[in-house]
């Protein structure tokens, strides 16, 4: 029998790998269309303020522009998500630097940039707020009745009644700055348009059901008369989760008007500078522990800067909260978070997506807690880490078999952590370069938080072609992270078939199911489950049809699909996601199962910091994380490495330079990410406790990387140097001053 | 791309006489266009407001290395990657081979010209600092003829330098007496590769029976151009290492740069660091004798 071996779990060519190493894979900016013309989007040049006047200077043709603002909107002037509260163009009013305000298409794209310089505003400028503490003083009030997008409290037990009696109560406060996704594709977006047959969207992005969502409010059309179609996409982190449909209104906004196709490509210093970035936040903990090393209460106190509109702010918040307290065990903790404007450009999604932030204030925190007990960062975490049948913060029972104590164990051991903080410690007293060694313990959520599933209720097709394959039918999209080889090794090992049956469809509206967007870490974990089950379905169809008899070999796969179809004229399966009736979430509680699964890890960073250029380098790293199950080896050890490396960035290099509310270092010779000789030999390390509702037992992994290698760095500094630093990022100026203050 | 391309001209010169014909005719209408590894980052940007160039990319008469006894001459047009290659370089000019490998990519070092380092004029430029430690010579060339400057007296004020429009940089020069000296180049950048200076350090010293002499040291990224500290120097010069000396000629180099708070680091910052690389320096002669 030559049934083929099981794919997943292998390293499988890349499905789409051919084609992007030779350059036949089209980018947005790849393809072109007849008649195509150009558009470029003009600014706001202050941060908060009235619009005066508009007007046209210089030398240009102006009657050669197509020219829209918010008057030529012909349905709803938002970008549609959580509140609608962000306007498309700025119409009277702005709120934030390089807000959209007017968008000019010409078929001259040079001529078209200097037109851009040649618009100019005239705006009567309004008293701005630009820091969390400005926006949560009410300063000026810049958003509804009290500045605050979102806030939610998480109640356990009641830590009141701890305070008083507790050995010690320990204060601390923690900062995170914003930063850029820097993916390697600019944002991009081409739009046709007509009256009669509606919009059609060609662009990057992550989500093609999000922009179909946002563009019907904008012209009133029905469903049926948006299509989008993701392009080739070269990378997101979150960058392209919500903003391209901003960018693909625009573009369809000047195409209507026009008549004409229009492109719409950011360069990289308009993509740096007016679009998302993570959000920065403030983060204030006060835990009450016994002698014995217990956490008895921990009061976190979690506010996030959303910048001027509240786009996708809850949802941030809403899980930088639910991973504030992390994975101890505390049977009384409260959280307050807050979401506060700013008038900065909106905030939005980025790998982590608000757990990084609150990961990090909780880990420099355990560290600090454990001095003030004299135990060792080890210890303490020990005598807290939760455990089968215990409860999170939200009162979520933990159910996965995680042994976070024999995580630990490894992790310290293939670090070996207790050798090298020995040496270290002697070593550092004769050199000017201090080393030293830290880690972070933590967990990641897979898929959406709460009932976030449930309400996508998100739907795979899978589908049998005249020629006998099949083909994957998802919105979720394929932006570097492998969407498309581990679908395929999902539906061939669920059909028994090799690789190449299988095709997965160009994420398109028009023929796709919504399967939800492409964040969460939940592409492998939810959606992949469906194309398991859309899988199954169809086999069973062909089975049940007396197409298929068992112990059949790929290709008399094929051709029992082919014959189905031949003689039915289709052969379609599809699976929609329904919530496991064991997962409960309160949403106005905010108590429950917060996610059906958490990947649990352990990171140990090791540090030089050099005392002459104040110069920290990360030597080396140990990631290990329990997922579930390994898809694909290759692409797994590439997503931590990825992640690893991104985190670096975070908390030792990526600096937003911000000056009233504009990112004033969009360059990439000044926005400083690590490059190959600033990263370390990233070490990655899988156990697997597989998930019953995951395909094979895979659980998310996207995000996690995240999450721990920033406060593991500087927890690992000050192991180092005795300082105890708690904002990033921490660049050597900041390094100089504590050393000397 | 923000330029507005059809607005900007450039002309290649079929020879250095043509080349300096067409600026000696029309003296700053045409700027001159190397390697082009800054121009290009401002023209992206829509910054670059010279609008004609003239590209001199080809011009045998500025390229290649020649050596005699006494010098090693270098093209103005000698790119990162060809000093880097040269033997001589490397044995007697280390600190500018360790300048040129810490400029850029390697595509940039490919590309970029020594001759174009000097005449942008950036502060924060890697060579110049190890240029003006090794007493270079500039040859300076124009439809008049030739005419020789020192290095160290070359850059005014912020972007000013001792050149006419008319001219153009033929040659750097380097006396080759390094032998024996103490040489020591560190540059703080932003991240370890593909940077630009936060400070950039260089320094030559020699010692002989304990006592410092030749003692040259520059410093880019501190103030408006390149500079060296000559107070700091000859405080220095004749006496011998010890941490009291180390600690006034800290206190020295404070006194003599003007560095500025900027969105790549701070005054504060510069200073200390600059004053922790002199220790380095100082430090390492002590140690090697």
């Amino acid at each position: 029998m030559d049934r083929p071996q099981a794919l997943i779990g292998r390293a499988v060519e890349r499905k789409e790998g051919r084609d992007k190493v030779v350059g036949r894979s089209k980018y947005i900016d790849d393809i072109t269309f007849p008649g195509l013309i150009h558009g470029a989007t003009v600014r706001s040049p202050a941060a908060r303020g009235r619009i005066r006047g508009i007007s046209f200077e210089g030398n240009m043709p102006w009657d050669e522009f197509t020219i829209v603002t918010a008057k030529d909107i012909p349905g709803h002037n938002h970008v549609a998500l959580l509140m609608n509260d962000q306007p498309l163009l700025a119409d009277g009013f702005v709120n934030h630097p390089e807000e959209p305000v007017l968008l000019l298409a010409h078929a001259d794209k040079y001529l078209l940039e200097e037109a851009r310089r040649c618009v100019k505003f005239d705006i009567e400028p309004w008293p701005a707020v630009f820091t969390i503490e400005e926006s949560l003083a009410r300063k000026e009030l810049i958003w509804g009745q009290d500045n605050i997008f979102k806030s939610y409290l998480v109640e356990k037990g009641d830590v009141d009644s701890v305070w008083n009696t507790a050995d010690f109560v320990v204060e601390g406060e923690y900062f995170t700055g914003a930063q850029e996704q820097l993916y390697i594709e600019n944002n991009g977006i081409i739009a046709v348009a007509n009256a009669q047959d509606g919009v059609s969207i060609w662009g990057s992005m992550q989500c093609p059901y999000y922009v179909h969502k946002g563009l019907l409010p904008i012209f009133k059309f029905p469903d049926d008369k948006v299509r989008v179609i993701q392009t080739e996409t070269g990378g997101g982190f979150g960058g392209k989760e919500e903003y391209p449909t901003l960018i693909s209104g625009h573009a369809a906004l000047l195409a209507l008007k026009s008549g004409k196709p229009v492109k719409i490509i950011y360069d990289r210093a308009e993509d740096m500078v007016a679009t998302t970035k993570r959000h920065p936040a403030r983060t204030r903990h006060r835990t009450a522990v016994s002698k014995d090393g217990k956490l008895l209460a921990q009061e976190i106190d979690f506010v996030i800067d959303g910048g001027a509109y509240c786009t996708l702010s809850p949802v941030v918040l809403s899980r930088g909260t639910i991973h504030s307290a992390g994975p101890y065990f505390c049977p009384n903790v409260r959280v307050k978070a807050q979401a506060v404007a700013t008038n900065s450009p909106p905030h939005g999604a980025f790998r982590g997506f608000g757990a990084p932030q609150s990961i990090f204030a909780l880990e420099r925190h355990m560290d600090k807690i454990a001095q003030v007990l004299k135990l060792s960062p080890e210890e303490f975490r020990r005598r807290n880490f939760i455990k089968d049948g215990e409860t999170t913060a939200t009162g979520q029972v933990v159910k996965d078999k995680v042994d976070m104590q024999a995580l630990l164990t490894k992790a310290l051991a293939l670090s070996n952590y207790h050798a090298k903080r020995e040496v270290f410690t002697e070593q550092n007293q004769r050199s000017k370069i201090k080393k030293g060694i830290g880690f972070a313990t933590f967990m990641h959520g897979s898929g959406f938080t709460g009932s976030g599933e449930k309400y996508l209720s998100s739907v795979v097709g899978i589908e049998g072609t005249a020629q006998g394959k099949v083909r994957v039918l998802a919105a979720s999209t394929e932006i570097g992270q492998g969407t498309n080889t581990i679908f395929t090794q999902i539906a061939a090992d669920a059909l028994g078939v090799a690789g190449d049956v299988v095709e997965v469809a160009q994420p398109d509206t028009k023929f796709v199911p919504n399967s939800g967007p492409t964040v969460a870490s939940r592409t492998v974990m939810v959606v992949g489950k469906l194309v398991e089950t859309a899988a199954t379905g169809l086999k069973q169809t062909l089975v049940q049809s007396g197409f298929l008899h068992e112990g059949y070999s790929s290709r008399q796969f094929e051709e029992a699909v082919a014959g189905y179809v031949k003689k039915f004229g289709q052969l379609k399966a599809f699976s929609q996601y329904k919530q496991p009736p064991d997962i409960n979430w309160d949403d106005a509680k905010y108590q429950g199962d917060a996610y059906g699964a958490y990947a649990w890890a352990v990171y140990v960073a090791e540090v030089s910091v050099d005392t002459v250029t104040y110069d920290t380098h990360v030597d080396n790293f140990v990631a290990l994380q329990e997922i579930g199950k390994v898809m694909h080896p290759v692409f797994a050890a590439g997503q931590i490495e990825g992640g690893v490396a991104q985190a670096i960035g975070y908390a030792l290099y990526e600096k937003v330079v911000w000056k009233e509310g504009r990112m004033i270092n969009n360059q990439m010779t000044n926005y400083i990410m690590p490059t190959a000789v600033d990263v370390p030999p990233i070490h990655v390390f899988f156990e697997e406790q597989p998930y019953s509702r995951g395909p094979s037992g895979a659980k998310g992994i996207g995000e996690l990387p995240m999450d721990g290698p920033a406060p593991a760095i500087l927890n690992a500094i000050e192991n180092a140097t005795g300082l105890s630093l708690n904002h990033i990022p921490l660049l050597p100026e900041d390094l100089m001053e504590a050393i000397h203050d | 791309m923000r330029a507005h391309l059809p607005s900007y001209e450039m002309k290649t010169p079929a020879s250095l006489h043509e080349a300096l014909t067409l600026l000696a005719n029309e003296p700053g209408k045409w700027r001159p266009f190397a390697g082009g590894t800054d121009i290009m980052v401002q023209f992206e940007a829509g910054k670059l407001a010279h609008r004609k160039f003239l590209n001199i990319l080809n011009i045998a008469e500025l390229k290649g290395i020649t050596k005699d006894k006494e010098h090693l001459t270098l093209g103005a047009l000698t790119t990162y990657s060809q000093l880097q290659a040269n033997a001589v370089m490397r044995a007697e000019f280390p600190l500018l081979c360790q300048a040129g490998s810490e400029t850029g990519a390697i595509a940039i070092q490919n590309r970029g010209t020594l001759g174009g380092n000097i005449v942008n004029a950036s502060p924060a430029a890697d060579s110049p600092p190890a240029l003006v430690v090794y007493d270079a010579e500039l040859e300076l060339v124009s439809a008049q003829g030739v005419r020789w400057v020192a290095y160290p007296a070359f850059h005014k004020a912020y972007k000013k330098m001792d050149l006419r429009p008319d001219e153009l940089l033929q040659r750097i020069r380097l006396k080759r007496n390094t032998a024996g000296a103490h040489q020591y180049y560190r540059k703080v950048g932003t991240r370890r590769a593909q940077a630009i200076s936060k400070v950039c350090f260089a320094g030559v010293a020699r010692q002989s029976k304990g006592l410092l002499s030749d003692i040259r040291i520059a410093l880019g990224s501190v103030g408006p151009t390149v500079v060296r500290i000559p107070n700091t120097e000859a405080a220095l010069n004749g006496k011998k290492l010890s941490s009291q000396l180390i600690a006034q000629a800290r206190n020295n180099l404070a006194a003599e740069i003007t560095p500025l708070d900027d969105i790549r680091s701070s005054a504060a910052f510069r200073v200390r660091v600059a004053q922790n690389l002199l220790e380095e320096f100082l430090c390492g002669i002590g140690s090697q004798n």
